[in-house]
C-alpha cells in the first residue's frame, strides 16, 4: 500500500526486535473471539487516479452549470487561488495545535493576526480562534453571557438564522437555559416593542443577528441600550462577514459571534467553515477557544504562544468555558490569507460589489408584476421578496432553466409561504441576474 | 547586530514582522473584475450603517508580500510532511495529497448546501458511501456526519443517551470517566447536563470491574470508555463492563480517539459498545491543519437510532437520496448544514484507498509503537507494563532524579529534529512520556526517533542542563507562558505594540 513505507522484510525483522512470533501476538490483550476473522467489507483498494476518477464522479451529480441565487448563511464569494496555496503547504496543513510554541511560531504569529483581523472587523477588543462555525460560536456565545451574568433566560431573535436558532436550543436544553423567541416587525427589524417587553432582570443574552436572516441590516444602539438597562448582554450574529467591509461594526455588542465562511471558505455543502466569538478584553476569561498572545523568549525576542489556557478543557475538565478541543484553525488561516489578499480596499470593494449588484437585482425583480419587496429595512446583499406564487413552485421552473433559485423563506418560517431570500454577490454576473429575472417572470406567466 | 543591518541571518530564521507592520495605503494583492451593473450609493443604500472609512488597521500589501509573509511564517512550523510527529493521542499521521485534491473538485467545494437534492446527489451518494464504511468498520446500526469534531460527537453521544432514557421516564444523573480520559470526556458530560463521577483506574490502569460494579447505581446514565485507554491499553473486560452496564440500564460510550488501534481488527459494536465517536482527522488522516477542521462522526446502535440529530440521510424510491430535517425524537441540530463535508470527502478518500487492506494500517501502528516500547522500556520509566496497542506511554520517573522532566525531554527532542511527545496527559501518569508513531513511520525514522530519546536519557544523566535549556536550535527559545497569560496581548495594536516591545 503506497502509504505505508515498510517493506515485508522490515515488518519481520521488527517483529523480531520485539520478540514476537507474528502481528497476531501483538494484539493478544484482544480477547480471541472478538477479534475479527474476516476481512472488513470495505469498497477499495483503489489507486489515484481511481479515487480521483471516483469523485469527479460524484461530482458531476452535482450542480455544474447551474448559476445559484442562495445565501442564506453560505456564500459564493470570489477566491484567490493563493489561498490554497498557502494553506495547503504541509507546515501549516500537517502540524498540529501549536501546544509546542518553539516549532510552531508559524501558525501561532498566523492566529494572532487572524485575532487582530477579526477585532477589527467587528470593533471589538479580544477574538479567539476558533469554533466550529457561526452556528456554534453563537451557541457558545450565549452560554458565554450566562456564565457572565448568572442569568438563564436567553431572548432570541426570530429572525436569527433558523439552523442557528435549532443548534442553541439543543445546547440549551440540559444547561438550564430558557430560550425564547422574539418577534420580527414589519420592515424586518428585531420587533423592539416585542423585545422590551419580554426584557426583564433574569436575562442573560437577546441575540440578533445583522444583516439578519431577512437580509435586512438592525440597528444595534437601541437594542443595546435596552438590554443594557436590564443588565443583560447584547449578543450579534454575523452570518455574511463581508458585509462589515460596508457596515459599521457591531461595536455595541457585548458578544459578537461571526460565521468566517464568505473570507475565502468554499461553501463544500456546509462545511468546513470557522466560527468566531470576539468580545471585550474583560470578558476574555469566559471565552471559549483558543487564544493567541505575544510575549517574548528567553532572549527577549517576540514570540507567540497559547495562553489563557486555564479556561481550556485539557487543564479544567468539567470546569472549562466549553469542551472544543480540535477546531477550525486552517479555515481560520484561510480568512487570514484571503483577508490580507483584499486588504482594506479589496474588502470595501468586494461588499461595494455586492450591494450594487444586489440592489440591481431587486430593481429587475421589482418589474415583474406581482412582485414586490417584503421587508424596507436597508440591506447588503440579500433581501426578500414576496412573489404572488408559491417560491417552491417558482424554484422548480427556474431549476429547468439552470437556475438554482432563492432560499424559501416558507420552509422555516410559514407564515413566509411566498417569501423568497435572494442573495447576489459578486460572483453573479450582471446577465445571469437578468436571466434570473426573465425567468422569474416566465416562471409567474405559467398556467397554474 | 545594529538596527540598520536587518538581513543578517537565513531566511528561515528572520524575523518576518506582522502583516500589519508591512502594511502601507493604497496597495493591495487582489483585483476584481469591473463592475457591470450601476454603483449603488453606500450612503443612501445604507444610511446610518455605512462604515465610510473602511476596516480601520486592515493591511495594505501586495501579492508577492502575501505569498513571502505566510511562506516564511510556514517554515516556522514543523509538520508531519517533515517528519515523525509522535504525538500520543493525536495519531499524526500521513495525510494523503490526493484527499486534497478531491475535495477542492468543482462540484464538491462549490456546492451549497441549500441546494435542492436534485442537484446534490453526488454529495449525498459521498456521505452514504461514508456511512456505510464506518457502519462496517465499528460494527455499528447507525450513525450521524454531522459532529465537527470529538468533543462534538462526545456531546452528541451524551445527548443520545440522555434522551434514550429520558423516553424511558428518567434521564439519570451521573455520568462516570476514568481518572485517565481526555480533558473533553468531563468537559462533554457538564454541557450534557451531567454530573461527572471521576473513577479511579486500578493498578494496572484498567478499569477497576469490581469497584465499577458498585459505582453503576440506577443514577448512572453512561460510562465514557477509552478502547484502547490513553495509556494505550486495551480494556481486556469491555464486554463484561458493557454487560454491569445494561444490567443497571446504564449505556456504554466509546472515546474513539484511538481507533487507529483496533480498524480492521475488531469492532466495538461487537464488544458491548452502545455508542461511539471517531475522529475522522486522527484515524481517518484527515489533516490537523495546526488545530482543525475535523470531523467527529457518532456510530450508535439500534435503540439510540431514533434520537440521530437532524438531518438525517435517507434513501428514497429508485435509490435517490434525501436529507431529512425533522424526526420527532431527534436530540436536534448540533451544528448547522450537513457537517464538515469537505473532511468527509477527504475521509471517505483515505477509506476507499486502502479498502479492507486497512488493516495493515494498524498492524504498522501496532508494531511501530511496541518497537519504540522494546528500543526505550528501561531507559524510560514504564509505570503501566501491560502490552500497548498504538501508543505507549512513559514518565519521567528516572530522569526526574537528574532534575529532568517530560516537558524538558520533550524540549531538547526538538533539537533531535522531531516533535515532542504528548505531556500533558493522561494524568494518571505524572510527568508522561506519551508516544504515538503511527503507521506512517518508516523502521529508519523509529530508529531514529530511538536514537535521539537514548541520547536525550544520557544527557540528562550527564548534563541536565543541556536538556533543561533546551531548545536550542529554533528560531525563538522557550518563551515566557507566564507572563503572556498575566498581560494578555491578544491582538496587535498601531501604537501600543511598538511600547509594549520596548518595556
Ligand atoms: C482521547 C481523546 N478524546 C477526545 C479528544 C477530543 O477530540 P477533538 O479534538 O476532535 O474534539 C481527543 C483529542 O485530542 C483525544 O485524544
Amino acid at each position: 500500500m503506497r502509504y505505508l513505507p515498510k517493506s515485508p522484510a522490515e515488518r519481520q525483522d521488527m517483529l523480531a526486535a520485539i520478540g514476537a512470533k507474528s502481528i497476531d501476538d501483538l494484539f493478544s490483550s484482544i480477547p480471541e473471539r472478538y477479534r475479527l476473522q474476516e476481512a472488513l467489507k470495505l469498497p477499495g483498494p483503489l489507486s489515484e487516479t481511481e479515487v480521483i476518477d471516483f469523485f469527479k464522479a460524484r461530482a458531476a451529480e452535482n450542480s455544474g452549470g447551474y448559476t445559484s441565487f442562495l445565501g442564506a448563511g453560505v456564500y459564493h464569494h470570489l477566491r484567490s487561488v493563493v489561498t490554497d496555496a498557502i494553506i495547503q503547504r504541509g507546515e501549516f496543513l500537517t502540524s498540529y495545535t501549536p501546544y509546542q510554541a518553539e516549532i510552531t511560531q508559524g501558525t501561532l504569529q498566523a492566529i494572532f493576526e487572524f485575532q487582530t483581523l477579526m477585532c477589527q472587523l467587528t470593533g471589538q477588543e479580544v477574538a479567539n480562534a476558533s469554533m466550529y462555525d457561526g452556528s456554534t460560536a453563537t451557541t457558545e456565545a450565549v452560554l458565554m453571557a450566562e456564565r457572565l451574568t448568572g442569568r438563564t433566560r436567553i431572548l432570541v431573535a426570530r429572525s436569527l438564522h433558523p439552523e442557528y436558532r435549532d443548534v442553541l436550543k439543543t445546547y440549551a436544553k440540559n444547561s438550564g437555559l430558557h430560550v425564547e423567541e422574539i418577534a420580527y416587525s414589519a420592515n424586518g427589524t428585531l420587533d423592539q416593542k416585542a423585545f422590551e417587553s419580554a426584557l426583564k432582570d433574569d436575562v442573560a443574552a437577546v441575540v440578533v443577528q445583522s444583516p439578519n436572516f431577512f437580509g435586512v441590516i438592525e440597528s444595534l444602539a437601541p437594542l443595546r441600550d435596552a438590554a443594557h438597562s436590564s443588565g443583560a448582554l447584547l449578543v450579534t450574529a454575523i452570518t455574511e462577514g463581508v458585509s462589515l467591509g460596508l457596515l459599521t461594526p457591531p461595536a455595541e455588542a457585548d458578544i459578537v459571534a461571526m460565521e468566517a465562511q464568505s473570507f475565502g471558505l468554499a461553501p463544500s455543502y456546509g462545511g468546513p467553515f470557522a466560527g468566531v466569538i470576539a468580545s471585550r478584553d474583560k470578558f476574555v476569561r469566559q471565552m471559549p477557544g483558543r487564544l493567541a498572545g505575544q510575549t517574548t523568549d528567553s532572549e527577549g525576542r517576540r514570540g507567540f504562544v497559547l495562553t489563557l489556557a486555564t479556561r481550556e478543557q485539557h487543564i479544567r475538565r468539567e470546569k472549562a468555558t466549553s469542551n472544543i478541543c480540535t477546531n477550525q484553525a486552517l479555515c481560520a488561516l484561510a480568512a487570514t490569507v484571503h483577508l490580507t489578499l483584499l486588504g482594506k480596499e479589496g474588502l470595501g470593494e468586494v461588499a461595494r460589489q455586492n450591494l450594487s449588484k444586489a440592489k440591481f437585482a431587486l430593481a429587475e425583480l421589482e418589474n415583474i408584476p406581482g412582485v414586490r419587496r417584503a421587508f424596507d429595512a436597508p440591506f447588503f446583499n440579500e433581501f426578500t421578496v414576496e412573489l404572488p406564487r408559491s417560491v417552491k413552485i417558482v424554484n422548480a421552473y427556474l431549476q429547468r432553466e439552470k437556475i438554482i433559485g432563492p432560499f424559501v423563506l416558507g420552509t422555516a418560517y410559514p407564515e413566509l409561504t411566498k417569501h423568497a431570500l435572494v442573495c447576489v454577490t459578486e460572483t453573479t454576473p450582471r446577465a445571469e441576474i437578468e436571466r434570473f429575472a426573465a425567468a422569474v417572470r416566465r416562471a409567474l406567466e405559467q398556467p397554474v | 547586530m545594529t538596527d540598520k543591518i536587518k538581513k543578517a541571518t537565513r531566511h528561515t530564521n528572520q524575523n518576518e514582522g506582522l502583516i500589519f507592520e508591512k502594511s502601507s495605503p493604497g496597495k493591495r494583492a487582489f483585483e476584481l473584475p469591473p463592475l457591470d451593473v450601476p454603483a449603488a450609493d453606500p450612503a443612501k443604500a445604507l444610511g446610518a450603517s455605512y462604515r465610510q472609512k473602511g476596516v480601520e488597521g486592515f493591511p495594505e500589501v501586495s501579492e508577492i508580500e502575501v505569498i513571502r509573509h505566510f511562506t516564511r511564517l510556514s517554515t516556522w512550523n514543523y509538520a508531519i510532511d517533515l517528519g515523525m510527529y509522535p504525538l500520543g493521542s493525536c495519531t499524526m499521521k500521513y495525510n494523503p495529497r490526493v484527499n486534497e485534491f478531491v475535495a477542492r473538485l468543482d462540484g464538491l467545494a462549490t456546492e451549497h448546501p441549500y441546494q435542492s437534492q436534485e442537484l446534490s446527489q453526488g454529495c449525498l451518494k459521498i456521505l452514504q458511501l461514508l456511512e456505510k464504511c464506518l457502519l462496517e468498520i465499528t460494527g455499528m446500526d447507525a450513525v450521524t456526519l454531522q459532529p465537527a469534531a470529538g468533543a462534538q460527537g462526545e456531546l452528541t453521544g451524551l445527548l443520545l443517551i440522555r434522551a434514550y432514557h429520558e423516553r424511558n421516564g428518567n434521564p439519570r444523573k451521573k455520568v462516570l470517566i476514568p481518572d485517565s480520559a481526555h480533558g473533553t470526556n468531563p468537559a462533554t458530560a457538564v454541557i450534557a447536563g451531567y454530573e461527572v463521577e471521576n473513577i479511579k483506574s486500578e493498578s494496572h490502569g484498567q478499569i477497576d470491574v469490581d469497584k465499577l460494579r458498585d459505582l453503576v447505581t440506577p443514577d448512572v446514565a453512561a460510562l465514557m470508555i477509552t478502547n484502547p485507554s490513553t495509556l494505550g491499553i486495551f480494556e481486556e473486560r469491555i464486554p463484561e463492563i458493557a454487560e454491569i452496564l445494561h444490567a443497571q440500564g446504564a449505556l456504554l460510550y466509546m472515546d474513539g480517539a484511538n481507533m487507529n488501534a483496533l480498524t480492521g481488527i475488531t469492532r466495538p459494536g461487537d464488544l458491548g459498545v452502545d455508542v461511539m465517536h471517531l475522529n475522522l482527522h486522527k484515524t481517518f488522516s484527515t489533516p490537523h491543519g495546526g488545530g482543525g477542521p475535523g470531523a467527529g462522526p457518532v456510530a450508535m446502535k439500534k435503540i439510540l437510532e431514533p434520537f440521530r440529530p437532524v438531518p438525517i440521510l435517507v434513501e428514497k424510491e429508485a435509490g435517490r437520496l434525501a436529507l431529512e430535517q425533522i424526526r420527532p425524537h431527534s436530540i436536534g441540530r448540533v451544528k448547522a448544514f450537513s457537517g464538515n463535508f469537505g473532511v468527509l470527502v477527504r475521509a471517505l478518500a483515505y477509506i476507499l484507498a486502502y479498502g479492507p487492506g486497512v488493516r495493515q494500517a494498524t498492524e504498522d501502528a501496532v508494531l511501530n509503537a511496541n518497537y519504540i516500547r522494546k528500543h526505550l522500556e528501561g531507559i524510560f520509566d514504564l509505570p503501566y507494563s501491560l502490552p500497548s496497542m498504538h501508543e505507549v506511554v512513559f514518565s519521567d520517573a528516572l530522569q526526574k532524579k537528574n532534575g529532568v522532566n517530560t516537558m524538558d525531554i520533550a524540549k531538547r527532542l526538538i533539537d533531535y529534529g522531531f516533535h515532542p511527545y504528548t505531556t500533558a496527559f493522561p494524568l494518571i501518569v505524572p510527568g508522561a512520556l506519551m508516544i504515538e508513531p503511527t503507521e506512517s513511520e518508516s523502521r529508519e525514522e523509529c530508529d531514529l526517533f530511538i536514537d535521539a530519546m537514548r541520547s536525550i536519557a544520557e544527557e540528562a544523566a550527564t548534563n541536565p542542563e543541556l536538556v533543561r535549556t533546551a531548545p536550542h536550535t529554533t528560531r525563538v527559545r522557550r518563551l515566557d507562558e507566564v507572563g503572556a497569560a498575566r498581560k494578555p496581548i491578544l491582538r496587535w495594536k498601531p501604537q501600543a505594540s511598538r511600547t509594549e516591545a520596548a518595556d
